[in-house]
């Protein structure tokens, strides 16, 4: 099932285990350099037994001309050599007497031939010896022939032989044609060839690399031996033809090089993906990956680098079936070759690996037990003196006696790096802010071996019986298990010595254990995670306490790897708090990034660590290790933090719901604005102070001065507009939400309405129109609860419902953005002042909205009543919320000037 | 959190000493620290007076579990152990059985102990005496009342039931939900 982390270390052979354990896994490595597949097709062996083969054929068919040439001579020979030729056909010694006979000056030579193994032995030291050199060569020949033609065949190979033998025959004696066919055709079934016989063609075979130096030796014949001429020419004709051939090869070769290095990039208009198959994808993936390399070299004329980027962003999104937004992260993270090799790894799923108990038993203790029970495993790495890794079992590792009895707990490798980290010791207090199912909280007590106090939280109430479970059935007496949001934890418990927040993220990181996650984030998880990530931080460090005499350590981790939710987050606690980077004491693992794109994180941040499955084969994790060395908060203003955590907590706690609903609510009051009624945002935000009596200008000179004075701090609080990618096209994020959760299209679609009804509000007659609104949106329970705070404030009177709702509202109230306040305007405008029958059906009010004449927004008269001060407060709040929104662009620009 | 009533706290200590007899006291009087009995939402928790202060931080609703819980009183004021009370009862127990490796995955499916899978037993056990159920090789699988007293097991036939189930290990995993 899984594999070994450490790939140097070898495997154990032993009884019984381990035998079929797994190699370590090997990753394709991308070679950059042109790629040379012919070469790779053939090996060296191969190619030079083509050729060969090629120059085989030659010389048969030249020594068969030569030999019908010289037949005439031959039969006179033949006569001469009649006797022998049956013998030789016999056996191999008798053939070599014979020779001896027949061909004088061959007679040793022949002989070591013909002896089989001895001869053998001799062959490499007589090969200057020329006479011999021409026969190897056919043996080799014929022996590659046979290979080539799948002879398995004994006799056959015997045969075949023979006919080697006989050629050569041929050619030194002078035979007869007739016999050099019938040889050819192996039809000979003698016996003579023995082992020694196969042996010699093994052994010339393995002599191939010496054939140059045979066909040198051979010319050297010329003079001795006129017979021999023949095969010299068809040698030459053969080498002739070798260099032909190679040369050929090589211009094939350089053909596909050039293929490949003429690789064109589809053009933008055309739609070949539906036609491509997967292959077909990833060999552009490798030609693009290529072209990337050396840009210079290998770029098609007149396309631009972000042309083959992006291709190969859709490629690899499509052969990996991620999302776009996430693939560019990756791209952004990784450099080219990490990439392929990340999401190669991220394919395949991590080793399981469990973690021992330690308060219960030993690792050896519990791999013999393991053992007995058909478990092959090895201990996890040298980092650890708890983990083991699993390779595979023949029982189910959840269900097994020992787990039951809480000897181990199965974890991820990657899980106990942030506790290594943290490094609890003794008798300490110490927090687990997001604890579920409690893996990483036993693993702290384990190490605090049950003494001091853990707290183990988790908002979830779900979760947290997992947490409970676990604990008791490791054994664990000394924790405390809460289920209180962790970003209020600092107001009920301060003083710890560590603690850990291993923060919810998006998951990046594990995608081969929840493959969803490719697909399904976007930008807003990824912002909402951060948003919650960042309060999280801020108030684990507000829970430590500085002065700790043993601790004050905070450890961040998530099993992401995108910047955002990590350095990012980390740098943003550095600037709030006074804490600073430690090493982790972990010495493997990538430093963490100082730099990322557009981006410049604290120089410290190479102190906290990421792990990638490809590097350490574990899952993407990002550990970062805090100390907090003093219990003042370094930001001067502490309202404005007071403010900006609020702000901080509002949008991390309604992004969910309420967030995407009111910021497109929001974009559409000004779309509408922009259309049909140019005033009407700002009109809202003159309402907001009650402050009836001011003139346009007047009016837009304090909201200006407000705005400045709001976004300049809103925009240190948030490096990154919350909201800016979104601002160009209203329509995407609806249909974004559409897709994803039903529920909130539905929320949204109703805040949009209410919006749409309190912007055409004022174009009717006062008397109906808003309060109807904003009872339906009170009616509407949870998702208007922001609104429905401000009716109560205004029209206490005469909405009950409203009132009722409002208790719930506190909360997300501080978020309500601009459309609730347009509604809550005109509320203020109108309602009270005539009270409208409370319930009118929506779709009859919308027809008379419609056919309702229109009323320019500044001929609405305000309310002039004093509005309550507490009301006035949150409208502060959800309108530097609405401000933020709408002008952060500006903001950017007007700090910016002002620096 | 808040202190068991005279009631219950009586009907804890009978089926303590059900289990493990006279070493209540060693559940009391500990060498480390005070430790307490507390009951939260009818569950019962074993915990030292130290981390109970610190859990006080918390509000009833928020606060999930302090210490290790040891079971829960019905509605008619009977205590039923949970597994988890395992961890204490485990050490201090005065009668043990034994099962055989070959019946420790069927006792950990919830089935009383016949006298075929019965590996060993503590002698002088009375019937209907509270007993810890481990393996052979000494791990806790659980706890339960003899059906037959140590004299009659050995007579019984290999069917017979010597040992009544009433909680094992195995709960985690079957009965998470209903246990916490």
């Amino acid at each position: 099932m899984g594999r070994k982390a450490e790939y140097s270390e070898k495997q154990k052979k032993g009884p019984g285990r381990k035998a079929r354990k797994q190699g370590p896994p090997t990753f394709p490595k991308k070679s950059f350099a042109p790629l040379e597949e012919e070469d790779k097709k053939l090996t060296h062996r191969q190619k030079q037994r083509m050729v060969k083969r090629e120059q085989k054929k030659v010389v048969q068919k030249a020594k068969l001309k030569e030999k019908r040439a010289q037949q005439p001579q031959q039969r006179k020979q033949k006569k001469y050599n009649s006797d022998s030729e049956p013998e030789e056909e016999e056996k191999a010694t008798q053939q070599a007497e014979s020779s001896d006979e027949e061909v004088p000056q061959l007679v040793p030579i022949k002989k070591q031939k013909s002896n089989g193994v001895a001869q053998k032995k001799q062959q490499q030291p007589k090969k200057p010896v020329s006479d011999e050199e021409p026969e190897d060569d056919e043996d080799e020949d014929e022996s590659d022939e046979e290979l080539e033609e799948d002879s398995d065949d004994q006799e056959e190979l015997d045969g075949e032989e023979e006919e080697t033998e006989d050629l050569y025959e041929d050619d030194m004696e002078e035979e007869v044609s007739d016999d050099d066919d019938e040889a050819q055709v192996g039809k000979l079934d003698d016996l003579f060839a023995d082992d020694d016989e196969d042996d010699e063609e093994a052994a010339s075979e393995d002599d191939a690399s010496s054939d140059d130096e045979d066909e040198d030796g051979s010319d050297d014949d010329d003079d001795e031996n006129d017979d021999k001429l023949p095969i010299e020419q068809a040698n030459k004709k053969l080498k002739k033809r070798l260099a032909k051939e190679a040369k050929e090869a090589d211009e094939e070769m350089q053909m596909t090089v050039d293929q490949s290095e003429v690789f064109q990039l589809p053009e933008p208009g055309e739609e070949l993906d539906a036609e491509m198959s997967l292959q077909d994808v990833q060999q552009r993936i490798k030609d693009i990956t290529q072209v990337l390399t050396d840009f210079a070299k290998y770029r098609q004329e007149g396309r631009s680098r972000s042309e083959y980027v992006d291709q190969l962003r859709r490629d690899l999104c499509l052969y990996y079936s991620y999302n776009e937004f996430l693939m560019e992260k990756l791209m952004d993270i990784f450099k080219l070759s990490d990439l392929l090799e990340y999401l190669e790894a991220s394919e395949v799923a991590r080793p399981l690996t469990i973690r021992t108990n330690s308060l219960k038993t030993r690792r050896r203790d519990l791999a013999g037990a393991l053992i007995n029970r058909g478990v092959n495993l090895d201990p996890l790495g040298k980092w650890t003196n708890v983990g083991l890794v699993i390779f595979n079992s023949t029982v189910p590792l959840g269900a097994t006696p020992e787990y039951l009895a809480g000897h181990y707990m199965i974890q991820g490798a990657s899980s106990m790096l942030p506790v290594i980290a943290l490094a609890p010791q003794e008798n300490e207090r110490v927090l687990d802010m997001c604890s579920a199912p409690g893996g990483k909280g036993s693993h702290i007590a384990a190490v605090m071996k049950n003494t001091g106090v853990l707290f183990a939280n988790d908002s979830n109430r779900d979760r947290i019986k997992a947490v409970v479970a676990n604990f008791h059935r490791l054994g664990i007496v000394n924790a405390i298990v809460s289920c209180e949001d962790a970003t209020k934890f600092r107001n009920i418990m301060t003083g710890f010595d560590r603690v850990l927040l291993d923060a919810p993220c998006t998951g990046t990181g594990v995608v081969s254990k929840d493959p969803s996650v490719k697909t399904t984030k976007s930008e807003i998880d990824v912002q909402r995670c951060y948003n919650l990530q960042r309060k999280l931080l801020l108030t684990a460090i507000d829970c430590v306490d500085a002065k700790s005499s043993t601790g004050g350590y905070i450890v961040y981790s998530t099993c992401s790897v995108l910047p955002e939710e990590n350095e990012w987050v980390v740098d943003y606690a550095l600037k709030k708090r006074n804490v600073k980077l430690v090493p982790l004491g972990i010495d493997f693992g990538e430093p963490g990034f100082t730099k990322f794109r557009q981006h410049r994180y604290h120089p410290s941040l190479n102190l906290s660590k990421r792990f990638y499955p490809h590097t350490n084969n574990m899952d993407g994790f990002y550990v970062a290790k805090l100390k907090k060395f003093s219990n003042t908060i370094p930001i001067t203003k502490e309202e404005q933090e007071a403010d900006e955590k609020q702000l901080d907590d509002a949008i991390a706690a309604d992004e969910p719901e309420s967030n995407k609903a009111t910021d497109n609510e929001e974009e559409k009051v000004e779309v509408e604005g922009t259309e049909g009624e140019p005033d009407a945002p700002r009109k809202l935000l003159g309402k907001r102070a009650g402050k009836p009596i001011l003139t346009d200008v007047e009016q837009d000179l304090k909201k200006k001065k407000l705005e400045q004075s709001k976004t300049k701090y809103v925009a240190k609080v948030f490096e990154k507009p919350v909201k800016v990618p979104k601002k160009p096209k209203p329509e995407n994020p609806a249909a974004q939400e559409n897709a994803t959760n039903g529920k909130k299209s539905e929320k949204q679609s109703k805040n949009v309405e209410q919006t749409e009804k309190s912007a055409k509000g004022p174009k009717k007659t006062k008397a109906e129109n808003s309060t109807p609104a904003v009872q339906e949106s009170t009616t509407n329970g949870k998702k208007s609860e922001k609104q429905s705070k401000k009716p109560v404030n205004e029209d206490k009177s005469s909405k009950p419902a409203a009132q009722q709702a409002t208790p719930n509202g506190k909360k997300s109230e501080k978020q309500s953005k601009q459309s609730p306040q347009q509604a809550e305007s005109k509320n203020n405008g109108q309602s009270p002042n005539k009270k409208a029958p409370p319930q009118k059906p929506a779709s009859k009010l919308s027809e008379k909205l419609a056919k309702a004449k229109r009323v320019d927004v500044d001929d609405v008269p305000l309310l002039e009543g004093k509005p309550i001060k507490k009301q006035n407060n949150l409208k502060n709040k959800s309108k530097q919320i609405g401000q933020l929104k709408k002008s952060k662009p500006n903001a950017g620009k007007k700090q910016k000037f002002k620096k | 959190m808040k202190r068991l009533t005279e009631e219950r706290t009586k009907v804890l200590f009978e089926k303590l000493a059900k289990y493990i007899g006279t070493n209540v006291q060693q559940l009391i009087d500990r060498p480390d620290g005070t430790y307490c009995f507390r009951e939260h939402k009818d569950r019962v928790y074993y915990v030292s007076e130290r981390i109970l202060k610190l859990s006080e931080c918390f509000s009833y609703k928020q606060i999930v579990c302090v210490g290790t819980c040891f079971g829960k009183f019905s509605k008619t004021n009977k205590l039923k152990f949970h597994i988890t009370a395992l961890y204490y009862l485990a050490p201090y127990a005065q009668y043990k059985v034994w099962v055989k490796p070959s019946f420790e995955q069927q006792y950990l499916y919830g089935n009383h102990i016949p006298k075929s899978g019965l590996g060993r037993i503590t002698e002088n056990a009375g019937q209907y005496q509270g007993v810890v159920v481990f393996s052979m090789n000494d791990l806790a699988l659980g706890f339960g009342v003899l059906a037959r007293s140590t004299t009659e097991c050995k007579t019984a036939d290999p069917l017979t039931t010597v040992c009544f189930h009433q909680s094992d290990i195995g709960e985690y995993i079957r009965a998470e939900d209903s246990l916490f």
